[in-house]
């Protein structure tokens, strides 16, 4: 019988492999620093990795699925299984600041507030309190002279944006 | 156990309800893909259309799990004919123009957005969980609906009228979501389902505040209200969104990707 890998380091070693898995859309950041990783655990042989979607509808989460699968059967683990976790719903706010550095690099601007506290969008719904003033830094120039061009951009969890002084628009990691 | 087994029942519609409302509202917002006015829009509606496909397979895998008879997604999508679909009225209205589009979409969003936010606290710990995990999508749609029916009442003399006009012609479908029957009376008796009062007075006020704002004189709170999608009873206008949406599934049946 083979000896069981300390489940702890073997943990360790299983996050580092997923951190270099990358976003299928967004390929400078990794699943791991996206925040899309929530919990590595061993079950016997057998490697339990829980996920949770960044947006309910994201089509990116079957591909993340298959490539963490792949990766750690690549790297010699037996067996992997996959849980989707819904709650605590996923937030930008898990994203790591290499991540977030990483996005910046890429010309996409990263999320610009904390929001593990989302009630303040809520209460009330007072137009001034569902739309939290915001300041996006340009990534190509770093101006925070910047314009919201659309809340809805090239997939699910980016807006439009554009900048008042290099006149580029960018792509803006949203809060969420 | 009888008494069990209707409550299943019960929930099971429920559940089915909730995704009915978002396959059908997202097909209808897909078939604008590629037709938006402009491109910021087209794909603020695509992306609208995504996260409502997302909400229905949650709450679609959520029914079929309860109903255990191994039915899928798909089945439930694909395989189920008008009369079997439990949808509000307000989403199988036409896409009309973009006034009609939109106002269509902020009567939703604005019902959508309370009632998820109330559903946080369901006593069903998965009902819970979709919800909080839609409601964050769904503050975002709420924010960019109420926007454009501002921008366009208070727009020019002609997307004033048009807007007027849509908010007239699909006032008496806003009030369904708020008319129980015994399926969401048995499942406010849970503390699963929200109860309607509360939910309507947000409701009319967040219209108010936002037809205060776009210029437009709102229709009558107690104006007569459609009702009959929630029990399977539609306009013939699902049948034809149903007719494309299942086309594939009815000219090859058991067809797979």
């Amino acid at each position: 019988m083979r000896p069981q890998p300390d489940a702890n380091a073997a943990s360790a070693q299983v996050w580092d492999w997923l951190g270099q898995v990358s976003d299928p859309e967004i390929p400078v950041i990794s699943i791991v620093d996206l925040g899309i990783v929530r919990a590595v655990e061993w079950q016997g042989d057998q490697c339990v990795v829980t996920i949770t979607p960044t947006y309910s509808g994201c089509p990116a989460m079957q591909v993340i699925a298959e490539s963490v699968s792949e990766a750690l059967l690549g790297h010699g683990v037996q067996s992997v299984r996959l849980v989707n976790q819904l709650s605590p719903a996923w937030t930008t706010d898990w994203m790591s600041e290499a991540g977030k550095a990483a996005l910046k690099g890429y010309g996409i601007a990263p999320p610009a507030q904390q929001v593990i506290d989302i009630s303040g969008l809520h209460a009330g719904v007072k137009r001034s309190v569902l739309r939290p003033a915001l300041t996006v830094d340009c990534p190509n120039c770093g101006s925070n002279h910047t314009e919201l061009t659309s809340q809805f951009g090239s997939t699910p969890c980016k807006a439009l944006y554009k900048c008042l002084d290099c006149r580029e628009p960018f792509d803006y990691f949203k809060c969420h | 156990m009888k008494i069990d087994n209707k409550i299943k029942d019960a929930k099971i519609n429920y559940l089915l309800r909730q995704g009915d409302n978002a396959l059908i509202l997202s097909q209808q917002l897909s078939q604008l893909c590629g037709k938006g006015p402009a491109l910021e829009e087209d794909m603020a509606l695509t992306n609208v259309a995504l996260d409502l496909l997302g909400q229905t397979r949650m709450w679609y895998a959520y029914a079929a799990e309860l109903e255990g008879l191994g039915r899928s997604e798909d089945d439930l999508a694909f395989l189920r004919d008008a009369r079997q679909m439990r949808c509000c009225l307000l989403v199988e209205q036409p896409n009309g123009n973009y006034a009609d589009t939109m106002m269509r979409q902020f009567f939703f969003d604005t019902w959508h957005y309370f009632f998820l936010k109330a559903l946080v606290s369901s006593s069903d710990p998965r009902v819970a969980e979709i919800a909080e995990k839609s409601l964050k999508e769904v503050t975002y749609h709420l924010r960019r609906s109420g926007d454009l029916v501002v921008r366009l009442g208070d727009g020019s003399v002609e997307s004033h009228a048009k807007a007027q006009a849509a908010a007239d012609a699909l006032w008496m479908y806003s009030g369904e979501m708020f008319i129980y029957d015994a399926v969401d009376t048995a499942m406010v008796e849970l503390g699963v389902a929200p109860v309607a009062d509360s939910l309507r007075a947000d409701f009319l006020e967040h219209v108010a505040e936002i037809f205060a704002e776009a210029t437009l004189n709102m229709p009558a709170a107690d104006a007569w209200m459609q009702r009959g999608g929630k029990k399977g009873v539609h306009s013939e206008r699902l049948g034809f969104i149903l007719a494309e949406m299942q086309f594939l599934q009815r000219a090859y049946p058991g067809a797979q990707w």
